[in-house]
C-alpha cells in the first residue's frame, strides 16, 4: 500500500533558481538560505527518506494557465512535464517525470470525494514546481523521484479557502492509501511565507504572523484552516495567500505530526522563507539536530 | 466523511474588504476582466520569437493587442503600478520584466517609490513592517 510518509514545505521563488544558475548560492546573501536547506537535503539522502513520488502542491504563475483557463485545483497526469519558458528561457533543469498511474488514481479518488479536479495531460511546469526540486535535490541530471505536479489557483480571486485546502489534503491522504503499490509518497506544500510583490506596500514581511503560522500548522491546523483570506492579505501580504497550499500538505498528514525540522529566514529576495519537514506522529522519525534554524534578519530582536 | 456546510460568505462584503488594504490591489474578477488583453499580451512574451519582435518595435507589437491607450503607455513606460491599475497581474507582468532581464525584486521595488538600493536594504533589514498598513479604516 502507498502511504504519505512526509510533508515538506518550501519556498519556490525564482531567485533561488537564479542563485544556483549563476553560482551565487554561497555568497553572503544566499549562503544562509542554502545552508538552511542543507539538513533537508542530507535527510532526504538517508535510507527510507527518499520518496518514490512527490505530490508537489504549488501555484502556476501564469505559465501553464493564462487568463483563458483558471482551474482551482489541477493535477498533472502526464508521463512527463517540461520546464516552462517564463520569459527568460526555460530553467535549465531536467524534465519532471510523472507517475500517471498514481496521479490518475488520486484524480479519480478526489472526484469521488467531491473535489472536482482538472486533469492535465499536457502541461509545462514553472518555477513554482521546479525550484523546490532544485532546493531539495540540487542539480542532478535527472530528478531522483517521480513527481505529480498539483497546481492550485492562488492568483485570481477567490483562491480556495484554507478549510477547503486542508480537507483536500485529507482526501489526498485517503487516495494515496488506497493505491495498491508500495510507495513512499511525500506531499510538499510550497510558496510563502509572508510577502507582497505589488503596489506601494510591496516588501511586506510579518515575522510574528509567519512563526505563529508554522506553530499552528504543526499543532492546531484545524483552527488555522479557518483563517479567512482577508487576514492573509492584511497580515502576510498579497502573495502570502500562497500559504493556503501548506494546508493541503498538512491535511495529508493526519491529526498529529512531529516537526522534524523548521527553517525560517528573512529575506529571500521579496519574501520570508520557511522550509519544514513534518511526519505523521505514529510513523515519525527522529527530529534533526538542530531542530529549528532561524537565519538572516529573523534573528533580530523586535 | 461528509463536510458540514459552513456559513456562507457574503461575496459583497468579501470583495469590499479588499479595498481597505493600503497600497494593495487584489486580483479580483473585476481586475482580471479589465486586464485580460494586457495580461494575455504579457503571456505572449513566453516565446522567444515574440520577445524579439516586441523588443524590436514595442509600440507596433502592442498595437496587435486590444489594450487601452493607458495600458499601452504603462507598458512602454514600464510603470508597473499603472499596469496593475489597468488590470495587470504581477505574475503575468513578470514575463515583461523577465524579457527586460529584470527580477521580481526589481519590479516590486519599482512600485514602492523607493530606489532599488533603498528597497533592497529595507528587505535586508527585515522587510516592510505590517504596522499601520493592514487597514485604512482601522489604521492598524
Amino acid at each position: 500500500m502507498a502511504r504519505v510518509t512526509t510533508g515538506i514545505t518550501s519556498s519556490h521563488i525564482p531567485a533561488l533558481g537564479a542563485a544556483m544558475q549563476t553560482g551565487t548560492s554561497n555568497n553572503d546573501y544566499w549562503g544562509p538560505v542554502f545552508k538552511g536547506y542543507e539538513p533537508i537535503k542530507e535527510w532526504l539522502k538517508q535510507p527510507g527518506n527518499m520518496p518514490d513520488v512527490v505530490v508537489l502542491v504549488y501555484n502556476d504563475h501564469a505559465s501553464a494557465f493564462d487568463m483563458n483557463i483558471i482551474p482551482t485545483f489541477a493535477i498533472g497526469c502526464a508521463e512527463s512535464f517540461k520546464p516552462a519558458d517564463e520569459g527568460w528561457g526555460p530553467r535549465p533543469v531536467p524534465d519532471v517525470i510523472g507517475h500517471p498511474d498514481l496521479a490518475w488514481h488520486i484524480a479519480q479518488s478526489l472526484i469521488l470525494d467531491d473535489f472536482d479536479m482538472t486533469i492535465m495531460n499536457q502541461m509545462d511546469v514553472d518555477h513554482g514546481c521546479t525550484v523546490p526540486l532544485s532546493m531539495m535535490f540540487g542539480e542532478p541530471s535527472e530528478w531522483p523521484c517521480k513527481v505529480i505536479p498539483f497546481p492550485v489557483n492562488v492568483v485570481t480571486y477567490p483562491p480556495p479557502s484554507g478549510r477547503r485546502c486542508f480537507n483536500l489534503g485529507d482526501s489526498i491522504k485517503a487516495a494515496v492509501e488506497s493505491f495498491p503499490e508500495d510507495l513512499n509518497v511525500h506531499v510538499w506544500g510550497t510558496g510563502g511565507m509572508s510577502h507582497q510583490l505589488q503596489g506601494p506596500r510591496a516588501g511586506l514581511i510579518n515575522k510574528e504572523f509567519d512563526l505563529k503560522f508554522i506553530d499552528d500548522l504543526i499543532n492546531d491546523p484545524e483552527h488555522l484552516s479557518l483563517k479567512p483570506h482577508l487576514e492573509y492579505l492584511r497580515e502576510a501580504g498579497s502573495e502570502g495567500i500562497e500559504l493556503v497550499m501548506w494546508l493541503i500538505m498538512r491535511g495529508a498528514l493526519g491529526d498529529k505530526v512531529r516537526d522534524l525540522y523548521t527553517f525560517y529566514h528573512i529575506p529571500a529576495s521579496n519574501t520570508a522563507l520557511g522550509a519544514l519537514i513534518l511526519q505523521p506522529e505514529e510513523t515519525a522519525g527522529e527530529p534533526l539536530n538542530p531542530r529549528k534554524v532561524m537565519s538572516g534578519h529573523s534573528l533580530a530582536t523586535a | 466523511m461528509t463536510e458540514t456546510k459552513k456559513e456562507r460568505i457574503d461575496i459583497h462584503s468579501y470583495l469590499a474588504a479588499f479595498d481597505d488594504i493600503p497600497g494593495t490591489r487584489v486580483f479580483t474578477a473585476q481586475r482580471a476582466r479589465k486586464g485580460y488583453h494586457l495580461n494575455q499580451f504579457a503571456m505572449s512574451l513566453m516565446k522567444e520569437e515574440n520577445r524579439k519582435r516586441f523588443l524590436a518595435d514595442e509600440s507596433a507589437y502592442l498595437d496587435e493587442w486590444d489594450i487601452t491607450p493607458a495600458a499601452k503607455q504603462a507598458v512602454l513606460d514600464r510603470n508597473y503600478n499603472a499596469m496593475i491599475d489597468e488590470g495587470g497581474n504581477v505574475y503575468f507582468l513578470s514575463k515583461l520584466f523577465s524579457t527586460d532581464g529584470k527580477s521580481f525584486q526589481f519590479a516590486a521595488g519599482s512600485m514602492t517609490g523607493m530606489t532599488q538600493e533603498e528597497y533592497a536594504q529595507m528587505m535586508i533589514d527585515g522587510g516592510r513592517s505590517p504596522e499601520g498598513v493592514r487597514s485604512i479604516k482601522e489604521g492598524y
